[in-house]
């Protein structure tokens, strides 16, 4: 039951998008489930950023002027020791609360700065972190890919727009932050 | 017994007499016109684009903008289900605001289609228990979780069958409409309706200018009036354009679902599927597309 719109697309959202796509490298043409079968299990050690991802998916949520993080770590020697950062990115440091026992290198690569790093050792773009997550919480990734989890917005029949995991829970601290409730209803008592 | 003071003569001059009053108050012809206009499921195509060109006219007179008013019919092989994540929600309400405005639902007096109750998780859903009216600092609170409460949908809705004058039924896709030009208000739809779904005019709506939203529906969110009644259409104005409604787009924790039930490729589907779902009040037998269900 796939029925098509376009007839109420216009030229400059077009345009736009073709932008979007050619500005994030990432293909926004399809969002098909079958996609899923279509993961690659290819073992090459090289950010594959110029081949589609799976998902069209929103941006990482960077803080500004934080990446490419080799922008910096160009110039530092790689540490590998286990410790609490504190001249730089103490903030995340003293905000770390995800799992038992996680830190920056679990999921970080220490020599490609702008990658993600699987367990296996693979590099990962950020643009595909949901793959780090559901190494640990593949049920969690299961109902992600079939929209479940998560929220998608867009056309229920149509393209959608995914979020990434670290849209909705901070990689380094990833409970959910509780909001503040808009106002309550009038009660019936209060009309005047 | 003199003739022309028979009831007959009497209704026939009584209604003559309005008639001629309302030309000579100086009503416009296309107020009559509205006036007479008959049930919106009567109406042919030529009918409805005339009187979609006047409501668009009428719309800009009064808030001074471009409105587009769709009278789109049901999509074929379309049913709209929905499922609502009670696991995740933590009742921000702001499913609540974004359909006040998608929708133009009147601020003051204020009228929104979706009630956020809040339970114990002690008693569990539990209606006599629960509040609409919790107002912390932050939610979700402990020991609570939230169970929003709007339009079901049932496949067997009372309220159309209460309708002294056919003035709400069920669209082909599902959705339950009113007509609020054919509502007389006599409210017997809010009576049947177990789920509190259903909202009356009792004032005059009042709507921002500036927060009027232009992409109406005819059965959707175009302006109401003064004593007619009205409720959730899934956005008909939205999902008719294969849009997500308001309120699933809004949901920052993802709860609020929707799609077509008859696609099996669908997520709504695979919820039902694969999920722990429940109904609100199945005892009933209404048969709602609304579903709650445990995403954890």
């Amino acid at each position: 039951m796939k029925v098509k719109k376009y007839n109420s697309i216009k030229l400059p959202v077009i345009l736009m998008t073709f932008y979007i796509v050619l500005f994030f490298g990432c293909n926004n043409s399809e969002t098909d489930k079958n996609d899923i079968r279509h993961v690659t299990n290819s073992k090459e050690e090289k950010i594959k950023s110029e081949k589609p991802i799976e998902f069209a998916v929103e941006p990482p949520p960077f803080s500004d002027g934080i990446y490419p993080c080799t922008s910096c770590h160009n110039n530092f020697k790689p540490n590998p020791v286990r410790r609490v950062l504190v001249d730089w990115h103490d903030d995340i440091s003293a905000m770390l609360k995800h799992g038992e026992d996680r830190w920056c290198l679990d999921c970080h690569d220490l020599k490609n700065r702008d990658s993600l790093r699987l367990a296996s050792g693979k590099l990962l773009d950020f643009k595909e972190s949901y793959k780090l997550c559901g190494q640990c919480h593949g049920e969690k990734l299961r109902d992600w890919k079939v929209g479940v989890h998560g929220k998608r917005t867009g056309e229920w029949n149509g393209k959608k727009t995914y979020f990434l995991c670290v849209n909705c829970h901070n990689p380094h601290s990833p409970k959910f932050q509780p909001l503040s409730p808009d106002p309550p209803p009038i009660r019936q008592e209060d009309i005047k | 017994m003199k003739k022309e003071n028979s009831r007959r003569s009497f209704l026939k001059n009584i209604s003559l007499a309005t008639f001629s009053a309302l030309v000579l108050a100086g009503c416009d012809m296309k107020a009559i016109e509205e006036f007479l206009q008959q049930n919106f499921k009567t109406l042919s195509k030529k009918e409805k684009d005339r009187i979609v060109k006047n409501l668009e006219a009428k719309y800009k007179a009064k808030y001074g903008k471009e409105f587009h008013v769709s009278d789109k019919s049901a999509i074929e092989g379309t049913l709209f289900g929905y499922a609502l994540d009670l696991s995740r929600c933590i009742g921000c309400r702001r499913c609540v605001y974004a359909c006040v405005k998608e929708n133009n639902q009147s601020r003051e007096p204020q009228i929104q289609y979706i009630e956020v109750l809040q339970m114990d998780k002690e008693k569990g859903i539990d209606f006599a228990h629960s509040t609409a009216q919790y107002n912390p600092e932050k939610v979700p609170e402990e020991g609570h979780f939230y169970l929003p409460v709007q339009c079901q949908q049932c496949r067997h809705p009372q309220c159309t069958t209460v309708c002294p004058v056919k003035a709400t039924w069920q669209e082909p896709d599902g959705i339950v409409v009113v007509d609020y030009n054919w509502c007389i208000g006599c409210r017997y739809c809010m009576a049947a309706c177990p789920y509190g779904a259903r909202h009356f005019n009792w004032g005059e709506p009042n709507i921002p200018v500036e927060e009027i939203n232009p992409e109406m529906h005819y059965l959707g969110n175009r302006p109401r009036t003064k004593g007619v009644v009205e409720k959730c259409t899934f956005c008909i104005q939205r999902v008719r354009e294969g849009k997500y409604p308001a309120c699933v787009e809004i949901c920052p924790v993802g709860a609020r679902k929707f799609g077509n039930l008859l696609d099996p490729e669908s997520e709504i589907r695979y919820i039902l599927e694969n999920k722990r779902v429940i109904v609100l009040k199945e005892e009933l037998n209404f048969q709602p597309k609304f579903y709650y269900f445990f995403g954890i």
